[in-house]
């Protein structure tokens, strides 16, 4: 009888996926080491029985060296060894490596089953295992397995069953290197081949400058894609649907409701020269809908299908490698471009992967340097939706001074935050084009969480900010902020309500902005403020989640400081 | 036999590892990810400005940064 199932192996071994084929439960899966942070759940059902299957982190032995590692550790050694299995997953063009961790899970009498993943991988290599005689000399079952495409899932189910404690011995480091050696001759077959086209491709991405040459162009090339998806999904799809199927039937609403009532506010909101105007009306029918679904969700789409791509086909370790260098500067290393890549489409998701950095300095560094100076797409979709109509010199001037404050506030945090930031050393994986399968799985996967965080918490954003515009609550608090808004920031009173709403969610203070009838060079500085003066309140609640309460304080400290600092220093700097 | 850091060797250089350098903890992580004396090497790439060298062990393909790479020592022919 089996009560759980422990899927652990080295990073990036497709753990994740195994786990998505055992139990049907959706997992983010990359292609870098690290992207599993939390510890997933679910249950793999053989008949009429349910078996919990617990997916680990990935880890290189069973003596921790890390945060992420030692959760996995302490999970596995906590469980009475009795009525588990555990899975080793392994990298199958990789089996020297990754049969340190598989030995040492024998020689600790766990009841081992080998998965041999990445099988598909492994012919066009050359190399051959010969599965047999690895089970014969290990002493524990051993599966072949593409968990991408789904072969050999089926058997691995079957022989879950048969898993089996080991006879190996305790044996020394260097005594288990030797005796992996031994093994791999054993089984292993090179087949002799001349360098591959990828290989090529593979060696030249980790040269500083061939790499740093290729990575320029993929990124520019992402950055390309994803405006191309964006816009065309605006233009050929969401804009038909709400000018020319969903506007008539809120026009006919918009009569049936007869303009004065309450419910007409709340619903349709305030007409704009006697028309229902989607970006400014704030209605709960008009503006909410329209925000979400016409100006973010396709950059949400278009984002996360060109990142997804990006992290399956392996660019993110490469792209850390280059970056090193300046990031060493930032007090952080290179591995943090992750988490500063996946802020760029939700801070939270990115602040929440800050957990595959070691230390509390590098963790606190960059979640604040996230939340400040990296523009969710929401932002951004806004940055565009007010700055895009006078000339692409005031969007990129929002993203340059964004970038300069990332930059400096960050080599200011490396000099004043007392620890110190320890150094990388990871595995770059090969290069793989991901099945557009997978990819869209994936995408979905992530639109949905997106829908599902966003849409509540807009409908509600939008609700009191016409509940206080109806009741007039708001002109109490423009009274107070009125030094600020209008002295500093050369702003009127009524901005200061778009930056609040902007806290609730950024997307949503775009309607607020848009009926003020601000100069462009007010419009400027409103949307960079908005940008960097204070995270969405989901981000607040990572933050505190993730660094405590303290941190928490220390980084609204630095956000309001660095807003009132750069909204101060664009006013008085830009002349017209 | 000439003995050199990783970050002193040339790129596509290959040797043998004669020493690990640095702490236990750190010679810890290197033996889990299969750098030991007596491994083969291959130099791939190096940074300018004291940035990570990156390297062939096996079959793997490692980064790492400048003070890690200067505490593997090599032997090159």
């Amino acid at each position: 009888m089996i009560r759980k199932i422990f899927l652990i192996g080295n990073p990036n071994v497709g753990k994740s996926m195994v786990f998505s084929r055992l139990t049907g439960v959706q997992v983010i899966v990359s292609n870098y080491p690290g992207s599993t942070v939390e510890v997933a759940q679910g249950l793999l059902k053989i008949g009429d029985e349910k078996i919990e299957v617990v997916d680990l982190p990935g880890t290189y032995s069973l003596q921790p060296t890390s945060k992420a590692e030692e959760v996995a550790v302490e999970l596995l050694q906590k469980e009475a060894k009795d009525d588990i299995a555990v899975m080793s997953v392994i990298d199958s063009t990789n089996l020297e490596r990754n049969l340190f961790l598989t030995l040492q899970l024998i020689e600790e009498g766990y009841p081992v089953l080998v998965c041999l993943n990445m099988c598909d991988d492994m012919k066009h290599r050359g190399i051959t295992i010969n599965e047999a005689k690895l089970e014969e000399l290990l002493g524990v079952p051993v599966v072949l397995t593409c968990a991408v495409t789904g072969m050999g899932i089926k058997f691995l189910i079957e022989r879950i069953k048969d898993k089996k404690v080991g006879l190996i011995q305790k044996l020394g480091h260097q005594a288990r290197w030797l005796e992996i050696g031994r093994i791999v001759e054993a089984v292993q077959q090179l087949s002799h081949r001349h360098h591959t086209f990828r290989e090529r491709l593979e060696d030249a991405s980790v040269n500083p400058l061939t790499g740093g040459l290729m990575a320029a162009g993929i990124l520019f090339l992402a950055f390309k894609v994803v405006r191309f998806i964006g816009e065309s999904l605006i233009t050929y799809c969401f804009d038909p649907i709400f000018f020319n199927l969903y506007k008539p039937l809120l026009d006919k609403l918009s009569l049936a409701l007869g303009s004065d009532s309450f419910v007409y506010h709340l619903l349709i909101g305030d007409l704009i020269d006697g028309k229902i105007d989607f970006k400014q009306s704030l209605g709960v029918l008009t503006t909410a809908p329209y925000i979400e679904f016409d100006m973010v969700l396709p950059y949400i789409i278009a984002f996360y299908f060109v990142l997804s791509f990006l992290e399956d086909m392996g660019f993110l370790p490469r792209l850390a490698i280059l970056l090193d260098n300046l990031f060493h500067r930032l007090g952080l290393h290179g591995y943090a471009i992750i988490p500063v890549l996946l802020g760029f489409g939700c801070n939270v998701p990115g602040i929440l992967s800050t957990r595959m950095l070691e230390s509390k300095r590098e963790r606190f560094i960059v979640s604040t340097l996230i939340s400040i100076g990296i523009p969710c797409v929401p932002l951004q979709a806004m940055i565009f939706g007010i700055l895009g109509k006078y000339s692409g010199f005031y969007v990129g001037g929002v993203y340059l001074v964004l970038f300069s404050v990332w930059l400096i506030l960050g080599l200011i945090l490396n000099r004043v935050i007392k620890g110190y930031s320890p150094e990388f050393i990871m595995e770059i994986p090969s290069y793989r084009l991901p099945p557009l399968g997978m990819l869209f799985r994936k995408l979905l996967f992530r639109v949905k969480g997106f829908l599902i965080e966003a849409i509540p918490v807009v409908l509600l954003g939008v609700l009191i900010v016409n509940l206080l515009l109806y009741s007039h609550t708001l002109d109490l608090v423009t009274g107070i902020f009125s030094p600020v808004m209008k002295g500093l920031f050369g702003l009127p009173n009524e901005a200061i309500i778009a930056l609040t709403v902007g806290f609730i969610r950024k997307d949503v203070a775009v309607g607020m902005l848009a009926p003020l009838g601000l100069t462009v060079k007010q419009l400027f500085i409103a949307t960079t403020l908005l940008a960097i003066s204070f995270p969405c309140v989901a981000t607040f609640m990572v933050l505190w989640k993730e660094l405590g309460f303290k941190a928490l304080l220390k980084a609204a400290g630095i956000m309001i400081l660095t807003g009132m600092l750069v909204g101060g220093v664009l006013n008085f700097s830009i002349l017209r | 036999m000439k003995k050199l850091s990783l970050v002193q060797m040339d790129v596509k250089q290959k040797g043998k590892i004669v020493e690990v350098l640095g702490g236990k903890a750190l010679q810890h992580r290197f033996m889990t990810m299969g750098i030991y004396e007596g491994r083969e090497v291959v130099k791939l790439s190096h940074f300018i400005l004291r940035g990570p060298v990156a390297m062939r062990v096996g079959r793997s393909v490692l980064a790492l940064g400048y003070g890690m790479a200067s505490k593997i020592i090599v032997g090159v022919e």
